[in-house]
């Protein structure tokens, strides 16, 4: 249980979350109206996304190092847990865009740039599938990774702020201002975001727990 | 001359009127307490889902230890 500590956090974190994030006071804005609530739970996933991917060149890093299947399996599971936080951030943009400026798809810099950066990712998996020897399979992936990760931080980062873009925080004002986020809605936000990157981080680890123990399974039958 | 004094009378008084305007929240919604219901619906939800989550997490760590009695 001492060792489980981080999973009740990302819980409590995420209760208090959908609690506060519905029922306390956000700054009443026309166009966004009662949507500016979607930012716990939209933004958070970019955050996840971002950390997953992070953790996942962090052990492609370490795999060119010393080359061991354990760091390429973290490598790929965090890559996976990334990328689902990164679906469902740009879906959930999506929705979101539909209702504040007019369509799902509206070509905003920030979309297109997410869209590409997802891409990038999507082709490490094409790339691990399409490479039989387990060995080459790691270190060239392991090399995409480190590529990857930085093809996606200047594209969600650093592109949709040098032209102009509708998406907050974006076109010219970096990071979030006072008029983007109060301090109401930071008590909740900041809180939000720790408890999405614990789970991710939760459900990341058991993925990799199942793999680890299916690569000793295939170490007994081999030995047997 | 007077079509111009005519856009920017237009023009002051759509923002005057703007500016009046009550920003439209779902004031009605908490007043009747409805929100609470969708609360309670979502925080049902991620109880669910966690819950599975912590199954998977003990059902692995069964694993893990019949693993490590084989080995």
């Amino acid at each position: 249980m001492a060792k489980n500590w981080w999973k009740i956090l990302s819980v409590l974190l995420l209760i208090y979350t959908l609690i506060a994030g519905f029922l306390m006071a956000v700054p009443r804005l026309v166009i966004v109206n009662e949507t500016v609530r979607a930012l716990y739970f939209h933004v958070p996933m970019w955050f996840g996304m971002v950390v997953m991917f992070l953790v996942s060149t962090i052990y492609a890093v370490k795999y060119l190092k010393t080359p061991t299947v354990k760091y390429d399996i973290l490598s790929v599971e965090f890559a996976n847990t990334g990328l689902v936080f990164g679906l469902l951030g740009i879906f959930t943009g999506m929705i979101w865009a539909n209702y504040t400026w007019g369509s799902p798809w509206h070509g905003d810099p920030k979309q297109n740039a997410a869209a590409i950066a997802l891409l990038v990712y999507l082709a490490y998996f094409v790339l691990r599938g399409s490479v039989d020897n387990q060995e080459q399979r790691s270190r060239l992936s392991a090399v995409y990774n480190i590529f990857a990760f930085a093809a996606m931080i200047p594209l969600i980062f650093i592109i949709p702020r040098m032209t102009s873009s509708m998406h907050p925080g974006n076109g010219g004002n970096p990071g979030f201002n006072t008029y983007d986020l109060d301090s109401r809605m930071r008590m909740v936000f900041y809180p939000a975001v720790v408890g999405w990157i614990l789970l991710g981080i939760w459900i990341a680890t058991l993925r990799i727990r199942m793999r680890k123990a299916e690569e000793q399974i295939l170490e007994i039958e081999d030995y047997a | 001359m007077r079509k111009y004094l005519l856009l920017v009378f237009l023009t002051l008084s759509s923002l005057a009127t703007q500016a009046q305007q009550e920003v439209e929240m779902a004031d009605t919604m908490r007043s009747e307490g409805k929100i609470y219901v969708v609360v309670a619906i979502l925080c049902l939800i991620l109880f669910g889902l966690i819950g599975y989550l912590a199954l998977l997490d003990r059902k692995v760590s069964k694993l893990e230890k019949r693993l490590s009695e084989k080995k």
